[in-house]
């Protein structure tokens, strides 16, 4: 006989929220005249985002966990669930941008009509938008604060795919450049469910091991006796499962060319999302469920971090691309945030948890704003993403230019923006836990990151414009607030991050 | 103790369709060989739960079956769209995107 377990609904209303508007926007799609679509579309993926991000505020202080102990709601799931319903709402407003593209979006008129066709051909024009996007970010948003909450690996396993299967479809409807886009599903879907396949392996031999999935069971099991060889394994191939979407390297084969095949607005969705979740879920993995076993995984970690700063760096040096060259340098910065994960002691203690949480908002928030700054570049066949057409940008857009300044001197961790504020945060907390070869490793590897940033920067404002070189989009209204609030905390979490600090320092206490 | 067979016959079959995806070609194949993972990864759970008594198990089973089915939706309609453009579902065609 199975019981019940009793459900805290103030506790889920974050998540109830977010999920409730995708639910509602499936039923929109079927009831609602298409001309009307988008604006309710809009309006509801807003609604339910914004109303997750203040009801997860509202809820700060909750140190508890509910549906049977199956969901934890804590400090660091609220803050991560906070920073992701956030992000979603400033990337649904990209989504929602009707002014750069001649056809008024960024996404595909029909999803189902073969690319290069006749018919093709005739709706590339059309005004017309697959408005299925929302409800999926919709959906997509509500697995990621799910999978950040989830304090057992079955609920970890089911919103690992809520959150997985609707940005596979998302990634594949841009309206340019299509087979591109489609190409960048196909890879980021096959790759995906094979990481997803290992995940789950790790899970059942976890379960045979312990014989729960209970976070907290795990931990009392423990790494001693019979099952050692069972739970290392079944560790190591959770572990494999979340890098993989955390994009680390050497499990970052995908990230480039999803990065660059998906439509902007999904990338920065993407870029900057993804990430919080999957590292929401690899803290409370490694720290609740094998807190008493770090030294079994805590060389691997190392590892990957050192490989993923290197190769995010180094390969982001040979690139030609913005995108491809802003996606190496995630995989950079996913180095950097484990970095702050192995900074996060035996138990809890130590500032690594904090200094991971400020890093990840830091990060999304940047990598939002790059992004959009990137959606306004274009020329006659969808964004300009070359390089070289970004030679002399300064002197056609001089604002344009400053901004995208301020971003990547942010991704660089140049002082006085909020790039600086995370990685200070991140390697003081590694340090502290004696791991200073991994920063040392890491402020060369910013070095070099730092170069091709910079190059960019270079590039802009003292480079000759090229004769028939991009314009620069004027935006739309939701553009022009993505940008302004992107920039704003750019700006004051370099230079005021004491509030943030505080709040993140409280917040970084798991439950059970 | 016997159970332990169905543990190596899940683990070989789950290195078949790990192997599989690295080496076979065509999309739908290689999709193919990861829903063999998932089935073995199923197999692996249900010997388990027989070993530890519990329902938890078969449980999980049945969730990874319904996840199994959502995502075969989702793979085969993506596969589709671009078979349709390109009259092909070899991954080694998809070669738009690299270095």
């Amino acid at each position: 006989m199975i019981e019940a377990p009793d459900l805290s609904y103030a506790a889920l209303a974050p998540l109830l929220f977010v999920l409730g508007a995708a639910c509602v926007g499936v039923l929109v799609e079927a009831f609602v005249p298409r001309d009307a679509r988008q604006p309710v579309q809009v309006a509801l993926a807003l609604v339910g985002t914004v109303g997750a991000l203040v009801t997860t505020l509202l809820l700060s202080g909750t140190h508890e966990t509910t549906a049977g102990g199956a969901l934890a709601v804590d400090g660091p799931a609220l803050f991560l669930q906070a920073t992701i319903a956030g992000l979603g709402a400033l990337s649904i407003l990209l989504f929602a941008e009707r002014g750069l593209d001649p056809a008024r979006s960024a996404f595909v008129a029909s999803a189902a009509v073969p690319a290069g066709s006749p018919r093709d051909r005739e709706l590339l024009t059309a005004t017309r938008v697959q408005t299925e996007v929302y409800p999926l970010a919709s959906f997509a948003i509500g697995g990621m604060m799910l999978f950040v909450a989830a304090n057992d690996l079955l609920v970890m396993f089911v919103a690992l795919e809520v959150l997985s299967l609707p940005l596979y479809l998302i990634c594949g409807l841009a309206r340019r450049r299509r087979l591109l886009s489609q190409e960048a599903a196909v890879k980021y879907f096959l790759l995906g469910a094979f990481a997803s396949a290992f995940f789950l392996y790790g899970l059942a031999l976890v379960y045979g091991a312990t014989g729960s999935i209970r976070l907290r069971d795990i931990r009392e099991a423990g790494l001693d006796g019979g099952g050692d060889t069972l739970l290392v394994l079944g560790l190591g191939l959770l572990i494999v499962g979340l890098l993989f979407k955390a994009s680390v390297a050497p499990f970052h084969t995908w990230t480039p060319d999803v990065y660059q095949g998906a439509p902007t607005p999904v990338t920065a969705f993407m870029a900057a999302c993804t990430k919080v979740a999957a590292f929401g879920a690899i803290l409370r993995l490694l720290y609740v469920a094998f807190g008493t076993a770090e030294w079994t995984w805590r060389p691997l970690v190392y590892a990957v971090a050192i490989v993923s700063m290197v190769v995010g760096a180094v390969l982001g040096l040979t690139q030609t691309d913005l995108k491809r060259m802003l996606a190496y340098s995630s995989v950079a910065h996913a180095g950097f945030l484990l970095t702050g994960v192995l900074g996060l002691g035996a138990g809890g203690e130590g500032s690594g948890l904090a200094g991971t949480m400020i890093y990840l908002l830091v990060y999304g928030l940047t990598t939002i704003g790059v992004f959009a700054v990137l959606t306004l570049v274009r020329d006659g066949d969808g964004e300009a993403s070359h390089l070289s057409q970004w030679a002399g940008l300064a002197a056609r857009s001089p604002l344009t230019a400053a901004v995208m300044t301020l971003f990547l001197l942010a991704l660089a961790g140049i002082p006085l923006t909020a790039g600086f504020t995370g990685k200070f945060a991140v390697f003081r907390a590694a340090i502290e836990q004696g791991a200073w070869p991994l920063v040392v490793v890491a402020l060369l590897a910013s070095a070099v990151a730092a170069f091709f940033y910079l190059r960019v920067i270079v590039l802009m404002y003292f480079s000759e414009p090229v004769a028939d070189g991009p314009t620069v989009g004027v935006p739309g209204v939701p553009t022009t607030v993505v940008l302004a609030i992107t920039a704003t905390a750019t700006v004051a979490l370099g230079v005021l991050p004491g509030a943030v600090l505080d709040l993140a320092g409280q917040a970084a206490r798991f439950v059970g | 103790m016997t159970l332990t067979y169905y543990l190596v016959l899940a683990a070989i079959l789950f290195t078949i369709g790990a192997v599989g995806v690295l080496v076979r070609r065509n999309a739908i194949v290689v999709f193919m060989c990861v829903e063999l993972m998932l089935n073995a990864v199923n197999l692996t759970l249900i010997t388990f739960a027989r070993s530890t008594g519990t329902v938890d198990g078969q449980i999980m089973a049945l969730f990874v079956m319904v996840v199994a089915a959502a995502e075969v939706v989702v793979g085969l309609a993506i596969i589709m769209s671009i078979y349709r453009t390109r009259r092909s579902a070899s991954v080694d065609d998809a070669n738009l995107l690299k270095y």
